[in-house]
């Protein structure tokens, strides 16, 4: 069995319903991205398996328990999030921030051991922010800043880590490497990463398994290879275009259709309605 | 500059200690101890300093011992718990609204807490424990208003101060309206009390708010690594391990109390809770909650002004919300004023 999965979950805020009866598995040691299109819930859904999000129904298990009955330190000591929306203390050093990381491995008698100094090393070291331990957070530029909050969930030393949107706002260069360090992260022990990216081209590339949501349900999962085509492009994102593969990689590329044909697929679909 | 340094045992255990905000804490410790003294010493019979000192160990003549113990002793004291009670108060609001207006003075609390003092003295003509206690129903009922109507899927720091903005402006206006309706004996009596005074001050104010402190500060002091965490957002310090809601409410809940007794020993003393965080934050320049020193720094703050008002206008002629009034007014225009040059407002 799976360490981290969602059982016939119902998801909402308030009253408005994002997702209903939905079932989720995150493959052990897999790099899972959840796609789809604007408001199809897959933060919702990161949220729900991070246990920020109560679900109305159903039930997320961690490890055979569900995720709301465990101590919380216990949790953030197995599962990490990387949330879309963070704050930087004002005045804070790249050192300090990374360190409060370790914050589920602490308590009052054990506040700043050896090992938390030398995981925080080691995770400055691994997102290649070591050297700028001692400057301000606020100081950075917006790639910077991503990777200390990474190296922050990497404090943590949880073998599940989920992030939610880890490349928004970064130009190409940043997004790929942040993406480049996913996959570096999530080679090297075997750790569970669990990502929601927007470009599909992305998560093609870089997932090992991708879950394709639409309406709060799952359209497709699988390896990108066996599940991206250009029938569920159109179905999850109503998006006509061609499927060909990455030149670079050979994984499934996404190329959407010139809109002079996407106009003529409009025209032919209102005809055959009226046709019809 | 890194001023963090670990302290390990050989039993795995593990401190840390910010060697700057720790000499901050012993200094702001010392100034108000040393402004208490001075202070003992300050009035119609003036004290030097040795006699003070020897006095409080039990060592000074029979007028010295009346003098210090029953007279000015207890009014110092509740001048360092007030104080105290309000930087820390203060420093819990700053933070858990992650904004520096987010203090009792702008949210409402020092406001509803005059509502139940105005309320006993105009309608009842109570005694001073009737007043405090007043205040202190007050304070709480609007600390219990505003966390309720800023509650929406957990508080978030821009709700908190809008709503306690809307609550203050609110309960103002029932204070002025009390105002109206009272007796010009009752009128000048709350317009005292409105403006934060220590003189007069007993034993009787001292242990409550000792016996409240003893039991509120260390159970916050227990919660600031968490608090530590929220100045991150909500998600983070989840993702963290921190029940985000469960130590909003109980650190609070704490804040309002302490806020609320304050006010009802020594009337709304203003901008103690507002600026004592802030200047605390600049001396350590840590990031986090700094609440020991926000503490310390209330207490600093409160002894230090009540000695300002005695020196310079004489014994219980000027209340000390008069000048913590001035101090602070003009702290607050110079962070607006330098805040909004960084950019920050």
């Amino acid at each position: 069995m799976n360490r981290l999965s969602a059982e016939n979950v119902t998801l909402a805020y308030d009253q408005r319903v994002i997702a209903e009866q939905l079932s989720v598995e995150i493959p052990d040691n897999s790099f899972t991205v959840i796609v789809g299109p604007n408001a199809c819930g897959k933060s919702t859904l990161l949220r729900a398996l991070s246990r920020m999000l109560k679900p109305n129904e159903g039930r997320v298990l961690l490890d055979g328990q569900v995720i709301q009955s465990m101590p919380a330190k216990k949790v953030a000591r197995t599962l990490g999030l990387l949330p879309q929306s963070s704050i930087a203390p004002d005045g804070i050093t790249v050192g300090d921030l990374v360190g409060r990381g370790r914050y589920p491995h602490q308590g009052l008698l054990r506040q700043w051991s050896a090992e938390d100094e030398r995981v925080v090393q080691e995770s400055m070291a691994r997102t290649g922010v070591a050297e700028l331990a001692e400057r301000y957070v606020d100081e950075l530029s917006g790639g910077q800043r991503q990777r200390v909050w990474i190296a922050m969930a990497l404090a943590q030393q949880t073998p599940l880590l989920l992030l939610d949107e880890p490349t928004t706002y970064l130009d190409i260069q940043h997004q790929i490497d942040v993406l480049d360090l996913c996959a570096d992260l999530h080679e090297e022990h075997g750790r569970t990463l669990v990502a929601v990216l927007h470009d599909l081209n992305h998560a093609a590339r870089y997932a090992t398994h991708l879950i394709a949501l639409r309406g709060g349900s799952v359209i497709a999962q699988g390896a990108p290879k066996d599940i991206v085509t250009a029938g569920l492009v159109e179905e999850v994102f109503g998006l006509r275009c061609q499927v060909i593969d990455d030149p670079e990689t050979g994984t499934p590329l996404v190329v959407p259709a010139a809109r002079t044909a996407r106009a003529r697929g409009r025209a032919e679909k209102t005809g055959a309605a009226r046709a019809s | 500059m890194k001023t963090n340094r670990a302290v390990r045992t050989p039993g795995g255990l593990s401190f840390r200690l910010d060697v700057r905000a720790f000499t901050v804490v012993v200094l702001l410790l010392a100034v108000a101890l040393a402004a208490s003294v001075v202070l003992i010493g300050t009035g119609d019979f003036p004290m030097s300093a040795a006699d003070v000192l020897r006095t409080l160990v039990g060592e000074g003549d029979a007028g010295q011992e009346l003098i210090v113990n029953e007279l000015r002793l207890p009014r110092v004291l509740v001048g360092l718990l007030v104080g105290a009670s309000l930087g820390l108060g203060g420093a819990l609001f700053q933070s858990v609204s992650r904004n520096p207006l987010g203090s009792p003075d702008v949210l409402g609390l020092t406001q509803g807490a005059t509502a139940g003092a105005l309320t006993v003295i105009v309608l009842f003509s109570g005694t001073a424990n009737q007043v405090a206690l007043g205040a202190l129903v007050g304070g709480l009922v609007t600390g219990f208003a505003i966390y309720v109507l800023a509650w929406k899927r957990g508080v978030h720091g821009y709700r908190l101060v809008l709503v306690g903005i809307g609550v203050a402006a609110i309960v103002t206006a029932v204070n002025g309206y009390l105002l109206t309706k009272s007796d010009i004996v009752d009128a000048a009596r709350a317009v005292v009390w409105m403006t934060g005074s220590l003189s007069g001050r007993d034993w009787d104010q001292v242990w409550p708010l000792l016996a409240l402190c003893a039991v509120l500060v260390p159970l916050v002091l227990a919660h600031s690594g968490a608090l530590r965490m929220m100045e991150m957002g909500d998600d983070v310090s989840y993702a963290l391990g921190v029940r985000v809601e469960r130590v909003r409410l109980l650190l609070m809940l704490s804040a309002v109390l302490l806020t609320a007794s304050a006010t009802a020993a020594a009337g709304p003393v203003s901008f103690v809770a507002l600026t004592a965080p802030q200047l605390a934050r600049r001396l350590t320049r840590a990031p986090g909650p700094n609440l020991v020193a926000a503490m310390c720094m209330g207490a600093a703050l409160l002894v230090g002004a009540d000695w300002v008002s005695q020196r310079a206008f004489g014994a219980d002629q000027l209340p000390v919300g008069v000048v913590t009034g001035v101090l602070g007014g003009v702290y607050l225009l110079w962070l607006l004023v330098t805040e909004r040059r960084a950019g920050r407002i």
